[in-house]
């Protein structure tokens, strides 16, 4: 029936440029989504170092937080968490069906706002790295 | 502007015959309306001419850049892009500067199109990066300034293209009749012959009666394009459309939320908007397929 005729680049990511906001959030969430589950095992297996001993736990975080890339990562994770939490929350305002008319504007509240928290939080992170 | 063909010899050939064959008989009206091939020629390029007149007559000239690709022609089953100089006149639609260049410059582009008013849905057009109605589309606004400059004209992506700028629309409609979109409930209130319907409940399906069937919600959603069988936004907000409706008895309502509900229903919806972005009529198309999302679960949540 309805095999699309294939036009190249005139379909779908190709148009990138063309998508609209609603479009770039859900790809914006998806994206901080498995960025965040990804975390999440790096997570685990560092705190999994605490099981070697107390010393072992605390070097590999010294270690860890003495490369400079560590400290820049952390930023990075704090925005994808931010934003997914945020751009999550007018997710669930509009699966309650509340000002939709708006979700473009939410989308665009939910960037600004974390990239100012992102910004605000650089001094903390790379605090003595630089 | 290329007609991307020459015509081949022996057509000309048996159609000159043809017409010669008719004019002796002197029988068939329509062979002797038919043009021969000078006379043909003869109006092709007074027609040219006009349009080359009109073209540096005009103030203001936009650029169409269509869509061409016909599969029964051997020369123009490669897809590509045509231009047109079209003078540009205050108040011209994308569709009136389709016609235009389809008038004097190629008779083989071929487009849907009927009332020119935004109420049949035959001319939903890729236009500019984004799904529009041709008649409904002022050239003046795809240009910041509303001086138009080029326009780019493609059929609606995520659709089998026919010919030139036509889709198969076949696949949307089959969505749209898998909803049941008609009104089913024959009983009326004791003592009516009339089904009513109260002004709380009008307000609430009114715009969800608005849609024209044109397909450009179906085509800009991502989500159909990867999934042949999710009904798309037009189908769902049909259902919705009676699902709502207050004067169907709750049998028939159960029936539509089972409809809608099912494995490539309201839930493959991912909220992107693309379908409100685009829908001619404006009908708020996220809001709705939500609220059929809730409707649906409170049908199943059951607290004993
Ligand atoms: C307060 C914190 C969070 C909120 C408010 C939140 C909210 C949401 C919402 C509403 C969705 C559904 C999007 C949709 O409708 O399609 C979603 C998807 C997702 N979330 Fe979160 N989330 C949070 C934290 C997390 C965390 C910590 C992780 C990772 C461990 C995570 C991973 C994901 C992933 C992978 C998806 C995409 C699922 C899919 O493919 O459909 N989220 N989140
Ligand atoms: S819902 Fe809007 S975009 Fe979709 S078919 Fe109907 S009128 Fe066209
Ligand atoms: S021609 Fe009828 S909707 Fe555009």
């Amino acid at each position: 029936m309805s095999q699309s005729y294939d036009r190249g680049l005139v379909e779908d990511f190709g148009r990138w440029t063309e998508f609209s906001a609603g479009m770039w959030a859900w790809i914006f969430h998806k994206f901080t989504g498995w960025v965040l589950v990804g975390y999440l095992f790096t997570h685990i297996a560092v705190l999994s170092t605490a099981m070697a001993g107390p010393e072992v736990y605390t070097s590999t975080l010294q270690g860890l937080e003495a490369l400079l890339v560590v400290r820049f990562l952390e930023v990075g994770l704090l925005a994808v968490a931010v934003f997914h939490i945020l751009n999550g929350v007018r997710l669930l305002l509009v699966d309650l069906g509340i000002g939709l008319e708006s979700q473009d504007r939410s989308f665009y509240a939910s960037l600004i706002l974390t990239g100012a928290i992102v910004v605000a939080s650089v001094p903390t992170f790379l605090a003595g790295a630089l | 502007m290329s007609t991307g063909i020459t015509r081949p010899e022996e057509e000309e050939e048996t159609e000159s015959q043809a017409v010669g064959a008719a004019r002796a008989a002197g029988e068939s009206a329509y062979g002797q309306a038919r043009m021969n091939e000078t006379e043909i020629d003869a109006a092709n390029e007074a027609s040219q001419r006009r349009a080359r007149r009109a073209v540096e007559d005009a103030d203001h000239t936009v650029e169409l850049k269509v869509f061409r690709y016909d599969p029964e022609v051997p020369e123009k089953e490669k897809p590509r892009f045509d231009s047109f100089t079209v003078p540009f006149a205050k108040g011209m639609t994308v569709l009136d500067a389709l016609m235009w260049a389809r008038d004097h410059y190629d008779s083989s582009l071929t487009f849907r199109h009927s009332c020119r008013q935004a109420v049949c849905g035959s001319d939903a057009l890729f236009v500019d990066g984004k799904q529009r109605l041709g008649c409904k589309t002022q050239v003046a606004d795809l240009a910041d300034d509303g001086v138009p400059g080029e326009v780019r004209i493609e059929p609606l992506p995520h659709a089998e293209v026919v010919k030139d700028l036509v889709v198969d629309m076949e696949h949307f409609y089959d969505q749209m009749e898998s909803v049941e979109p008609y009104f089913q409930d024959e009983d009326t209130p004791d003592g009516l012959n009339e089904q009513r319907q109260s002004r709380e409940n009008r307000e609430k399906i009114k715009m969800s009666t608005r849609c024209i069937w044109c397909g450009a919600c179906m085509s800009s959603c991502n989500i159909a394009a990867g999934d042949n069988e999710y009904l798309g936004p037009a189908a769902i907000n049909k259902a919705y459309r009676f699902a709502m409706d207050e004067r169907e008895g709750e049998d028939l309502t159960e029936h539509r939320l089972n409809i809608i509900e099912q494995e490539h229903g309201v839930w493959r919806c991912q909220t992107q908007f693309s379908c409100t972005e685009v829908c001619p009529k404006d009908i708020p198309l996220t809001e709705h397929i939500q609220a059929l999302k809730r409707e649906a679960v409170k049908k199943n949540l059951k607290f004993w």
